[in-house]
């Protein structure tokens, strides 16, 4: 009985994704990186004009969202968090949390240090 | 009646979990935070160098000695795209574990090592040709958080190879059967923890002016 309880609270269960997921995975990771190198190429060479100008103030949350995604990707189906137990997703999922706050109370503080001298 | 595992029949927690997936998954836990304060200290020191030689910028000392720009995007782009394909390769090699397919296993696990080689072989000609372009640990505070950075993570890759080649023997001694897969996603684990770090690094170092 008790076995039943912790079975519904903490897993998934779901079936592992197939190799044809794995492949699907991998060629979309390679697009994303391909993006945020043609992004930034974009920015760096300063053409076409028109378009760096446009990508330049955005490249950073371009770079962060792409990141982001693929991080997700890796964490989804790779380390198979989507199907496995929702407690691995949590021990992962609140560190990383924790240390987005970190780096964004370092660089609040850091910046705020700099402004007084 | 219960039921009985009979895969990991010791090794089960009142949480119904294996202790040592929840063990790995609280380690890459603790190792987010470590990551973190390594990239948060690199981003804190961003552009505030007082000299050269710069990531992305050329300069001429007072003296008059020219320095090129240190990062070369296209071979680290090569070495990224290495880096993300080893996870394919290990994602392929567990599926191999699970099915019982011993060819397939050692086939995909010795790719992984192999692009795992090859990426430390990246970093190893790229921290040289740095040296050579006159960027030191001492040099600048770019110099000493961006080694420190990638130097950390590049140990993590060596950690991570070490541990795929004690797999990779015990598959080929065939130590390895299909319920035993939860040897080789220990390390897969492990490994796409590396990777995922490489993915926050490779734009915040390399790409962000």
């Amino acid at each position: 009985m008790e076995d039943t309880i912790h079975k519904t609270t903490l897993t998934r269960e779901g079936p592992w994704p197939s190799v044809v997921k794995y492949i699907k995975v991998a060629v979309v990771l390679f697009a994303l990186t391909a993006l945020e190198v043609l992004a930034y190429e974009i920015v760096d060479e300063g053409a076409p004009a028109a378009l760096a100008a446009a990508i330049e103030p955005v490249l950073v949350a371009i770079l962060l969202v792409l990141s982001a995604a693929k991080f997700v990707l890796v964490g989804a189906f790779y380390m198979h968090l989507k199907q496995d137990s929702v407690f691995f997703s949590s021990l992962f999922v609140f560190p990383i949390a924790v240390a987005g706050m970190l780096v964004a109370v370092l660089i609040v503080l850091f910046s705020y240090m700099n402004s007084l001298y | 009646m219960s039921t009985v595992d009979v895969a990991h029949p010791i090794h089960k927690t009142f949480t119904g979990l294996d202790n040592r997936k929840v063990a790995i998954w609280a380690f890459i836990g603790s190792e987010c935070l470590f990551f973190a304060s390594l990239i948060g200290t690199y981003l804190v020191y961003k552009g505030r160098s007082v000299v050269g030689p710069f990531p992305h910028e050329e300069w001429t000392s007072p003296s008059g000695q020219h320095f090129e720009q240190i990062f070369e995007i296209p071979l680290v782009t090569f070495g990224t795209g290495v880096l993300l394909f080893s996870s394919f390769f290990v994602v392929m090699a567990l599926a191999g574990a699970q099915h019982g397919n011993r060819k397939m296993m050692i086939g995909w696990l010795s790719a992984t090592i192999v692009a795992g080689l090859f990426f430390i072989g990246m970093q190893v000609y790229e921290f040289t040709h740095f040296a050579h372009k006159g960027l030191g640990f001492t040099t600048n505070l770019f110099g000493s958080s961006f080694y420190t950075l990638t130097g950390f993570h590049g140990t993590h890759v060596t950690i991570g190879i070490i541990w795929l080649t004690t797999v990779l023997v015990l598959a080929v001694r065939g130590k390895i059967p299909p319920e035993k897969a939860l040897n080789l996603e220990l390390a897969a684990l492990y490994w796409h923890f590396v990777d995922v770090v490489w993915i926050v690094i490779f734009p915040v170092v390399y790409l962000m002016r």
